[in-house]
């Protein structure tokens, strides 16, 4: 086997003068760029989404969900506090939690009973001692930090991000303040609710869906269903926040019947001859119904932190997704559907109806889960090739339009420093 | 619910309400598919594990005829995927409850998806759990939940099950 040092060597370079604007599409399709992820950033400094806080209530409560590929248990200890470490036996390896949700004392693993607390530590091997004085284990073997690696664990507005990195920046600065505000404006001092969970499993590299999430240019061409009802015109009001580091963006717009669109604004779909101009009606304008929520006339927030976590507001429709790579082709996109303790029963049914604008098949969304593949077999016969990403010039700045890719170049910028490419 | 005869007969009404249910969404035409259902009928797609926790998200949720009518009218004329198509294998349907015309039933189903450019695929097992308002001769759905049996759905849920 190729050592770390020579399959990196043989890989293709990425000039420099690429920067953000230029991405070869080996970088959607090598297995030592997965590696390399896994190691510096799932691995690395940065925060992982892993669930929301009020899936863990109890003190025994725990999730199992994942870091990049690594398998995690997320838990609520005895002291209240939380916990995440690996899935990971600190025997021989099982993995710890079978089931991806519950409330235990502790983690017995089923392969050689040994017992790990909710923090993550080693508490108790079978047999330790023998049985009648045969057996045992080595007596220069100690429990003490044998146990699985932990995250240091960050809650920020009822998300639970973690790290395995304890040098990782606090989650504030990491985010920046922009982008700070954001998440507080959806979920500042409220009471989330889970309303469901699916996953979609995507045949596309996980930077592809990522790229997606942050590709403000492409919402209103893609997505008809949108732009019909005008929910989503490029030519309304919005924008986008990247924050310093690149990586966590907030791309928003606000609701605009038409009435105040002028022709030129209306002839822009005509005139580039994009889908978006039918005449399309919905029978049924309940599946649209609203409520006030904010104190603001947002009603399109998509906000993403790097490297993987998205948070969406489409109108009342709350959800949190995250991005899982699955091999270097594959990813599963989690989604998480939320709801408020203190919605009305009237509340609750606009975001149950508002939710088939999302998922698998939501009227918004189908179309991105589509889209990575389209890109992973377009591309396939074609790695030292490079995607452009010149919408809105070459910087990653924060701004009013959304006719703009700067929120993808910001992901790259910060992709390539953490990866040293 | 031991009138076996009266059982069976529903089982062959439904059964047959059923086989055109499928035959409207595999071959026959999208548009036909509302007309299985009541006017303010409820459709919803979710996961056995969302299903037996309660909580009320679907992949679809859908509480009018009408909405139903626009699903179809949004995947033939807005949304855009790459084209393919289901075929519906159903189990006899399971008469759970009966009063006052209206039946309640449970459907088991597998759903092979065949793409443009793949083989055929499993895509899809699971339940109907089914309202069904039942009259001589024929039976709407009243409320259907398609409880999948899998929370994992690869790629696209854009027509109806
Ligand atoms: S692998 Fe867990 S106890 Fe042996
Ligand atoms: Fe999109």
């Amino acid at each position: 086997m190729a050592t770390l040092e020579e399959t990196e060597a043989k890989r293709p370079t990425w000039s420099t003068e690429d920067g953000a604007s230029r991405v070869p599409y080996w970088i959607f399709q090598r297995q030592d760029i997965l590696e390399a992820e896994n190691r510096k950033l799932f691995h690395g400094p940065v925060w992982n989404f892993l669930c929301l806080e009020a899936e863990l209530r109890e003190a025994g409560d725990f999730v199992a969900v994942s870091a990049g590929e690594t398998p995690v248990i997320v838990t609520r200890d005895k002291d209240g506090e939380l916990y995440a470490f690996e899935n990971r036996c600190a025997h021989r390896g099982s993995l710890l939690a079978l089931e991806d949700r519950g409330n235990v004392k502790d983690f017995t693993c089923v392969y050689h009973a040994w017992t790990h607390s909710l923090q993550g530590d080693l508490i108790g091997v079978a047999f330790k001692d023998g049985i009648k004085g045969c057996g045992g284990i080595a007596d220069d073997f100690k429990m003490e930090n044998q146990g699985p690696r932990k995250m240091r664990v960050s809650v920020l507005h009822g998300l639970v991000f973690g790290s395995f990195d304890e040098n990782v920046d606090d989650i504030e600065d990491y985010l920046g303040e922009a982008v700070l505000e954001r998440i507080e404006r959806v979920l500042g001092g409220r009471k989330p609710v889970v309303l469901g969970r699916f996953t979609q499993i995507l045949p596309n590299n996980w930077k592809l869906y990522v790229e997606n999430t942050k590709d403000s240019y492409h919402a209103s061409i893609l997505h008809t269903f949108f732009t019909t009802f005008e929910l989503n015109r490029l030519s309304q009001k919005g924008g986008i926040i990247v924050n310093d580091t690149g990586g966590c963006h907030v791309s928003y717009s606000c609701v605009d019947h038409g009435e105040t669109l002028d022709d030129d604004q209306k002839n822009a779909y005509k005139d580039e001859n994009i889908r978006s101009d039918s005449d399309l009606s919905l029978t049924d304008m309940s599946l649209l119904a609203s409520f006030k929520e904010y104190d603001d006339d947002i009603t399109l927030q998509i906000l993403s932190v790097f490297p993987n976590f998205v948070l969406q507001q489409i109108q009342n429709s709350i959800a949190v997704r995250t991005v899982l790579p699955k091999g270097t082709d594959s990813m599963h996109l989690k989604w998480t559907y939320i709801g408020f303790e203190d919605d009305t029963p009237e509340q609750r049914k606009m975001r149950l109806k508002l939710s088939n604008l999302i998922g698998p098949g939501g009227y918004v969304s189908m179309e991105d889960g589509c889209i990575g593949n389209f890109v992973q077999r377009g591309t396939k016969g074609a790695p030292d090739e490079r995607a452009v990403l010149a919408m809105g010039g070459h910087s990653i700045e924060t701004g009013t339009d959304r006719i703009t890719e700067a929120a993808i170049r910001g992901f790259w910028t910060e992709y390539r420093g953490r990866m040293g490419l | 619910m031991n009138d076996y005869k009266k059982i069976a007969e529903l089982t062959n009404l439904i059964g047959m309400v059923q086989a055109r249910y499928v035959y409207a969404i595999d071959d026959g035409d999208f548009y036909d598919w509302p007309t299985f259902f009541v006017d303010d009928c409820f459709y919803q797609i979710t996961s056995a594990d969302n299903f037996a926790q309660g909580l009320e998200a679907g992949l679809m949720w859908l509480d009018s005829k009408a909405m139903l009518h626009d699903r179809i009218l949004s995947l033939l004329e807005a949304n855009v995927y790459e084209r393919h198509s289901y075929r519906h294998i159903l189990g006899q349907p399971h008469i759970s409850s009966i009063e006052d015309g209206e039946v309640e039933s449970e459907t088991s189903f597998m759903v092979a998806r065949i793409t443009r450019e793949g083989p055929t695929d499993l895509f899809a097992t699971g339940r109907y759990v089914d309202r069904y308002k039942v009259t001589e001769s024929d039976a709407k759905i009243m409320k259907r939940i398609v409880v999948l049996d899998s929370s994992y759905i690869d790629t696209l849920l854009g027509f109806p099950l």
